[in-house]
């Protein structure tokens, strides 16, 4: 036998492309000595792209096959690469920076293992709508589909929770693709688009141009998306808007993502109108603003669910009615007629019947509307108005926050929110992790700028609040950033802690450790008659932790202890953490359970700093199948 | 409890029907994937689909058969529409079209039976592509429920092997959905 070894099909030429692709994952693959003047590969061309759509950060873990780009980025000093400790908290610190700055976030990781780890990062940004752009390694061209050395078919992964996604299999692709996915990922509805790039078109030399903008948007005849709503459409909300007695706006995402702030503000004031806002929404509107009514859905202000309940016009603008904010649709707004703005055609018709839809952009739709909107007399609205004022007094009287609750020195979470807030002249960005804490920050964190919530909204993805909030912190350090984590989420990705000490990230870290799952233990008790499981949570002592790590921290326990160490932490230049002991049995109220409607809140709140014992726990509810009776 | 009385109706609870969807597409690898992902990851059925590429050689053509209500159908268009590669959707079920399949069918035979199954295939415009001594390959093509009918007839003679190749449809008139790719 001539050919020794034992390779299938040896002398085709797939079989030798194969062996070459094997040597090259092993081989030093430096083009030439640091000396001398080396080739542009692929790699610096995705570099030079990146910097080009104006991203100044890569988020990213080295691998095999990633490394001939990790070999070029000293050559590209204007490109900042963060090293994080787990690839989840690259696409989450993305994430963070992207929402914070309404700039493309990026982040890396190399082939199989590295590439699975951002997925739960990508899901999140896809159901936020976050312009992202996520790259992968791959195994060089020719070993795609042998099983290689951590290979994976990412892009089959990724396919469903992406905008778009690319395999990338030349060096000269890279400039066209990379342009083409920021263009995705930050235009019409925007999301994370993923490009997979082959090991082998990362080191190839290439002499391939960037492409100009408008070379962009002629190669994608299947995507323009439509940003002006339709006149006729826009005619006909205005007239419905001069009919309407008991209007409400519900405002979402989608007006921050098009910076119609302003226009909001001014259709608000112009035609009267109260604006509520759904989770992603917070920020749309200064929360002091007489015309800011409040925070929707199952755990939102009863007052404002009550104003949807009795509304006869809705306006819905970048929002999707997802079943957090509608609760059972057949119950909601039973008086209202739905108008409903949305870039993306898809989000109208599909959770709720729309009787005025319109596709386009809120900063145009919105644009196009004000001339035609006739100003409303304020006196018009006095009773509306003067029971919508009734509502919101009743109910925030019964909730805690500023009623001095914090009793008998336990530490409540909405207290704890509102000395954050406060303590930082309510101008931080508030990044949330999942559950009661994501809450207690979404009710309480009193917002006033626009972008300075950040939240996991859609897929709910617990650990998100400090990388999420390291993203922040880079991407506009001219404001305090908060990460606010329960116990459970924070320990999900307190791996950080040594990234944000490594890089000086002055993230500012608030743990509300309340040693449970919260969220668990608040269902357990309402929805499942208190038959308690896996909520009990342990965690080590933070203190000595943050000490291990390098990082300033106080413990706090009582509410006379919380505005010096908020303002110790804030003083610190760089990360700090505080560790809020806080009460352990607190729920978050009102909440709707699931399969409820927006009229059918819990609103129970407690007398005393443990508002509801295991004992107390009342009727079992069932979540799929809810009956009468349930505690009310 | 609940405020009012009337109870809001829910998207899409209306009337269900067989829906002929065409779409226009990249003709590039994986796009097939993104579609059928699509459709798989939002609960749509896919009845049947045929796929091929068009007079450009850079884009294919789909057909799909959904079964659904019209809102059901149009939030399938509406989610098809949103994938780069999809260039044009067109719900053509209302439009006056031309919707045809293609079927093999191999049916058993013995001598005796064989002539009996010849003349039910040239009843119904079908061929014989295929005489041996054991079976006979019917090709008919035509509407789908055509084919459906001419199956029904075979069925009592065995039918071996059928296949079909999902509806593929063009509307009537000088229309074109593939000049309507705005580029």
């Amino acid at each position: 036998m001539a050919e020794p070894g034992h390779v299938p099909g040896a002398g085709s030429s797939a079989a030798i492309a194969s062996e070459r692709a094997r040597r090259e994952m092993l081989r030093d693959a430096r083009v030439t000595s640091r000396g001398g003047v080396r080739p542009r590969i692929g790699a610096d061309a995705l570099c030079e792209a990146i910097l080009l759509q104006g991203s100044d950060t890569i988020w990213g873990y080295p691998g095999g096959v990633i490394l001939p780009l990790y070999d070029v980025l000293a050559d590209h000093p204007g490109l900042r690469h963060i090293l994080v400790r787990h690839e989840q908290a690259a696409a989450h610190a993305a994430d963070g920076y992207a929402r914070a700055s309404g700039k493309v976030g990026v982040c890396l990781g190399t082939s199989g293992p590295g590439a699975t780890n951002l997925v739960t990062g990508v899901g999140t940004a896809m159901l936020d709508s976050v312009p992202m752009v996520a790259i992968t390694g791959n195994v060089p061209n020719a070993l795609i589909g042998k099983d290689a050395f951590q290979e994976i078919d990412i892009t089959g992964i990724t396919l469903p929770m992406t905008k778009h996604n690319y395999l990338v299999r030349s060096a000269d692709e890279i400039p066209y693709v990379i342009a083409e996915a920021f263009h995705i990922a930050r235009s019409g509805r925007p999301g994370p688009v993923h490009v997979d790039i082959t090991k082998d078109a990362l080191m190839g030399e290439t002499a391939a141009t960037h492409p100009s903008a408008a070379d962009i948007e002629a190669g994608l005849p299947g995507y323009r998306p439509k940003v002006d709503g339709h006149p006729r459409q826009i005619k006909l909300l205005a007239e419905a808007i001069a009919g309407a007695h008991r209007p409400v706006i519900l405002a979402g995402h989608g007006v921050l993502i098009a910076g119609a702030e302003r226009e909001l503000l001014e259709l608000a004031r112009a035609a009267q109108i109260p604006i509520t806002w759904t989770l992603l929404g917070i920020g749309v509107i200064d929360e002091k603003d007489p015309l800011a009514y409040g925070y929707m859905g199952m755990h939102g202000w009863k007052h404002v669910n009550r104003a949807i309940q009795s509304a006869d016009l809705l306006i819905g603008i970048g929002m999707r009615f997802d079943d957090r904010v509608t609760g059972n649709v057949r119950t909601y707004a039973p008086k209202a007629k739905i108008a409903h703005i949305d870039i993306d055609p898809a989000e109208i018709g599909k959770n709720v019947v729309a009787d005025l839809p319109i596709v386009g952009d809120a900063k145009h739709v919105l644009d196009a509307l004000l001339p035609l909107i006739t100003k409303v007399d304020p006196a018009i609205r006095t009773d509306y108005f003067a029971e919508l004022a009734t509502w919101r007094t009743e109910s925030e009287g019964s909730s805690w926050h500023g009623s001095g609750g914090f009793r008998d020195g336990v530490l409540s979470a909405d207290f704890v929110v509102d000395r954050i807030a406060a303590g930082s002249g309510f101008d931080a960005n508030l990044t949330a992790d999942v559950g009661q804490n994501q809450m207690w920050v979404a009710r309480y964190g009193a917002f006033r700028r626009p972008n300075s919530h950040i939240s996991s909204g859609g897929l709910g993805t617990m650990g998100f609040a400090l990388p999420a909030a390291m993203g922040a912190a880079v991407a506009v350090p001219e404001k305090v950033s908060w990460a606010i984590a329960g116990d459970g989420g924070f320990q999900m990705t307190l791996q950080e802690l040594a990234t944000v000490v490594q890089e000086r990230i002055p993230v500012k870290i608030a743990l509300m450790d309340n040693k449970k799952l919260g969220m668990i233990r608040q269902w357990q008790e309402i929805v499942y008659a208190g038959n308690y499981h896996s909520e009990q949570l342990a965690g080590p002592d933070y203190l000595k932790l943050c000490e291990a790590y390098g990082l300033p921290a106080w413990k706090v326990s009582t509410p006379d202890q919380a505005d010096a160490a908020v303002a110790a932490a804030l003083a610190e230049d760089g990360p700090a953490l505080i560790w809020f002991e806080i009460a352990e049995r607190q729920n978050v109220y009102p909440m709707m359970p699931a399969g409820k409607g927006l009229s059918d809140l819990i609103d129970k709140w407690g007398d005393d700093g443990e508002d509801v014992t295991e004992g107390d726990a009342g009727p079992r509810l069932d979540p799929m199948h809810p009956t009468e009776g349930g505690p009310k | 409890m609940s405020v009012g009385t009337s109870a809001r109706s829910l998207p899409g609870s209306g009337e269900e029907r067989r829906h002929l969807i065409v779409a226009i597409v990249n003709n590039k690898p994986g796009v097939l994937n993104r579609v059928a992902s699509l459709m798989r990851a939002r609960n749509f059925n896919i009845e049947s689909l045929a796929v091929s590429v068009t007079e450009r050689s850079d884009t294919s053509r789909m057909t799909l058969t959904i079964v659904g209500d019209e809102v059901h159908v149009e939030q399938a268009a509406k989610q098809l529409y949103k994938l780069i590669d999809v260039l044009k959707v067109q719900d053509v079920t209302d439009d006056s079209t031309v919707e045809h399949e293609l079927a093999l069918i191999k049916v058993r035979a013995t001598k005796r039976s064989r002539p009996e199954i010849v003349s039910v295939a040239e009843m119904h415009r079908a061929k014989v592509v295929d005489l041996g001594d054991e079976a006979v390959i019917v090709e008919v093509v035509g509407e789908p429920a055509d084919i459906d009918a001419l199956v029904e007839l075979l069925r009592e003679f065995g039918i071996k092997e059928l296949v079909r190749t999902g509806s593929v449809v063009m509307s009537r008139g000088s229309g074109s959905i593939e000049e309507q790719v705005k580029r």
